[in-house]
């Protein structure tokens, strides 16, 4: 069994994210259950989704010290959720920070502090570049694909590029179907 | 090939399976799915709606359900305390078709005002529950509880959790194929409640309840589990969690799991205390198994000793997991836990995220209009249940009440029967508005109370995923019907003053709190301007660094996570957030937020 956290801020697309690493995993006939964030946090709260795909049945949440992968979206939120990886287990995280509110909070935190200690913590980190998808892409709004694309690279979840690629097709509107595969190609191309 | 369904799906897929015919509901997280995905799948005979409260939902449900046609109607937990009325009357009366009430609750809880127990609301209605511990066993349960429920010829709750709501799993679609059977109302004394139909009725209820407790002992979903000396009894999703947390060492356990635990299983529970040494109860919310068991125990003479939620073994509030059940075990030497990884003790401080009323969002705009038109004043500022909740963060402190739907409009009225001086404000949005608000500015013009009405108009059901709502002239389907209006609405009720303005035009909205500062009586506001999130093509603002004074007046005061200050303390807008709903750009003194060019 393979266990991934998706974690980042209200509105990033985890949920979504986390439908299609389940959606794939059902391409190779395997068990896949997920839990996720859905209600009040989705407003610019802290959310998560897990993701157990695999040949057995496993219950909806993932234990601390068990995901394989952690998907950081943000990379506070990375770092918030760091106790859910295993000894040695792998983060892909985005390089931008969501800074809090700022009206809320004195000082921006600093995303650069995370991100070292994230590639001192994990077994592997990944840094995926925000503005290498801006460019290649033209927005962020698939961001989250990009973060897939990544993933199936990593060969961590034993999941390949093709398996997302033919869950994408299934859970996405044709009419950003293009936008998609490109995002999960440089995705995958910056790993 | 198997659809990877969301617990909520599968429960619309499961009522499509038993051939509804009849399906309505109120929005609520974690429950909302449910109703959306059977109007989305809708062969085209089921009448699916959204009803404009729970109580109101539960009544068209049994009307239905009189008719011999199945019946489902769905709810959070604390909508059931809206509907509670009409559910509990149901169970004495009884029903033709199938009638089953589908209700999420939130161990947490997670986005509701309470963690209260449906389980035990179905003790105390006596209806029978069952409690699905998954999707896959929601799609199944779900086709169950019809078929119970004309056995018996009653009301039957199906109740999840959260984390089955909102949990996806692989489920099976089935062929699906039309209703049979005639629908007809057949007259009869039967239909009325009245003193005398209830007594024998209620002897009816108590009578049935062992019976159907004999009958679920052989439901498949109820189980015994291995051999062990050690027992654990759970139900819901903490079977999941139980399951997990007991890996490999199976063979020292005994697993009871409880799917339906009113009426309660007995014979299936007591051959479970009886062949176990010592018992864990794990369960959500309240002690409900554990209870069951406890007074099995005194009614058979057992002598078992039951760790749970009584004995303070498991925590009386939140939700449970894998990792806190190994711990629990641990801790009482059934087992050794596994070693919990601790994040580092140099983790760097990571930043808190309460959640914010979104970028462009018309209720910033309401609230801060009022808030500037009642400076010097005082006011209290009664919410209600929405996204305008988040109203109460700073920098806007706009909430100072918030109980239930509804509430914020006869709160009001009680602080201002109470004499106190302040002026007493009640927020409403569009769909709590239809939902219960109406009766509370009736009661207010009734009974004279003194207060101004806001009424926060997005045009949407917003906090719950943007359904439908009276006001918006179409149905869940999508199909087109006439707007109620919210304004010929009070003028019919007898408010005199109603003004309807565009919270995002800030010096007429703070002229319009004015004017109803200087009015008396029930005096309402209508703030319309679309959800931000509905707004498709908006057009980013920027600000002209040059101009910025960095005096921070935008951000002090209107709180918009699209505003921050960036470098040499000058304000940036991230164009990725800001809809150019134009707020900031009106109280900026220095003039200096301007349309990014195209």
């Amino acid at each position: 069994m393979k266990s991934c956290l998706l974690c980042g801020v209200g509105g990033q697309g985890t949920v979504l994210a986390s439908r299609i690493i389940a959606g794939a995993a059902l391409e190779k006939d395997w068990f896949a259950r997920t839990a996720e964030t859905i209600g009040m946090a989705q407003r610019g709260g802290c959310v998560v989704s897990h993701v157990r795909i695999g040949e057995k049945v496993a219950s909806p949440l993932i234990p601390p010290g068990k995901a394989d992968l952690i998907i950081g979206f943000e990379p506070g939120e990375a770092v918030r959720n760091l106790h859910y990886l295993k000894k040695d287990g792998a983060v892909i995280v985005c390089d931008k920070t969501v800074q809090p509110i700022a009206a809320c909070s004195a000082q921006p935190y600093d995303g650069g502090e995370m991100l070292a200690y994230l590639q001192q913590n994990a077994g592997r980190c990944h840094i995926i570049p925000c503005q290498a998808v801006y460019d290649a892409c033209g927005t962020l709004k698939a961001l989250n694909i990009a973060l897939l694309g990544a993933m199936a690279q990593s060969g961590v979840m034993d999941l390949t590029l093709e398996n997302i690629q033919n869950a994408l097709q299934r859970k996405i509107k044709p009419q950003l179907l293009a936008l998609n595969r490109q995002a999960l190609a440089i995705g995958a191309k910056l790993l | 090939m198997k659809e990877l369904l969301m617990g909520n799906e599968a429960v619309a897929w499961g009522a499509l399976a038993a051939g509804v015919s009849v399906a309505c509901g109120y929005p609520g997280t974690p429950s909302t799915e449910t109703l959306e995905t059977l109007a989305k799948i809708n062969p085209g005979w089921v009448h699916v709606e959204w009803s404009v409260n729970e109580k109101s939902a539960a009544e068209v449900a049994v009307g239905a359900a009189y008719t011999g046609a199945r019946a489902l109607v769905t709810m959070k937990q604390v909508g059931l305390n809206v509907a509670a009325d009409p559910v509990m009357c149901v169970n004495y009366v009884g029903i033709k078709g199938g009638l089953v009430i589908y209700v999420a609750d939130d161990p947490g809880p997670i986005s509701s005002q309470t963690e209260q127990d449906t389980r035990h609301f179905a003790q105390y209605a006596r209806i029978p529950v069952f409690d699905c511990s998954s999707p896959e066993e929601a799609f199944y349960m779900v086709q169950d509880a019809f078929a119970y429920s004309e056995k018996y010829g009653g009301p039957v709750i199906l109740r999840s959790t959260t984390r089955v709501c909102h949990s996806c799993a692989p489920v099976e679609i089935p062929q699906i194929s039309p209703p049979k059977g005639e629908t007809a109302f057949e007259k009869g004394s039967q239909w009325v409640i009245f003193p005398r139909l209830s007594y024998i009725n209620k002897q009816k209820l108590v009578a049935r309840e062992p019976e159907i407790g004999r009958d679920f002992c052989g439901y498949p979903f109820n189980q015994r589990i291995g051999a062990g000396k050690t027992g654990i009894a759970c139900g819901g999703v903490s079977y999941a969690y139980v399951q997990e947390a007991i890996e490999g060492r199976e063979h020292l356990f005994q697993v009871l799991k409880i799917a339906t635990p009113y009426p309660f299983p007995e014979d299936l529970a007591l051959s479970f205390l009886k062949e176990t040494e010592r018992v864990f109860v794990f369960e959500e919310l309240d002690p409900v198994i554990e209870d069951e068991l406890i007074y099995l125990c005194g009614k058979n003479g057992i002598r078992a000793q039951i760790s749970g939620k009584r004995d303070h073994s498991v925590a009386v509030a939140g939700e449970l997991s894998a990792a806190a059940i190994g711990k629990i075990l641990s801790a009482h030497g059934v087992c050794e836990a596994p070693p919990e990884p601790q994040p580092g003790a140099d983790l760097p401080p990571v930043p808190t995220r309460p959640p914010v009323l979104c970028a462009g969002c018309p209720h910033r705009a309401s609230f801060y209009a009022v808030k500037k038109a009642c400076a010097g004043q005082s006011a209290i500022f009664c919410g209600d249940i929405g996204c305008y909740t988040l109203g109460n963060a700073p920098p806007l402190h706009m909430v100072d009440t918030c109980l239930c739907m509804g509430a914020g409009v006869t709160m009001a009225q009680g602080l201002f029967h109470s004499k106190i001086r302040d002026i007493p404000f009640a927020f409403i949005g569009d769909s709590t508005f239809f939902a219960s608000g109406i009766n509370g500015v009736v009661n207010a013009l009734t009974n004279q109370a003194q207060l101004i009405l806001i009424v926060l108009d997005n045009g949407t059901t917003a906090m719950t995923g943007n359904q439908s709502h009276p006001g918006m002239g179409k149905t869940i389907s999508g199909q087109k019907v006439a707007p109620v209006s919210i304004e010929k609405v009070l003028t019919a009720l007898g408010v005199e003053h109603v003004q309807t303005v565009d919270p995002l035009e800030h010096k007429q909205a703070v002229a319009a709190v004015k004017t109803a500062l200087r009015q008396e009586g029930v005096r309402a506001i209508v703030f319309r301007s679309p959800c931000a999130a509905l707004l498709k093509n908006t057009k980013p603002l920027k600000v002209d660094a040059g101009r910025c004074s960095g005096c921070r007046l935008c951000l002090r005061q209107l709180g918009c996570p699209a505003l921050s200050f960036g470098p040499e303390d000058r304000a940036v807008i991230d164009a990725s957030l800001c809809n150019g709903c134009g707020l900031c750009r009106q109280i900026c003194p220095q003039a200096c937020i301007i349309q990014e060019e195209s």
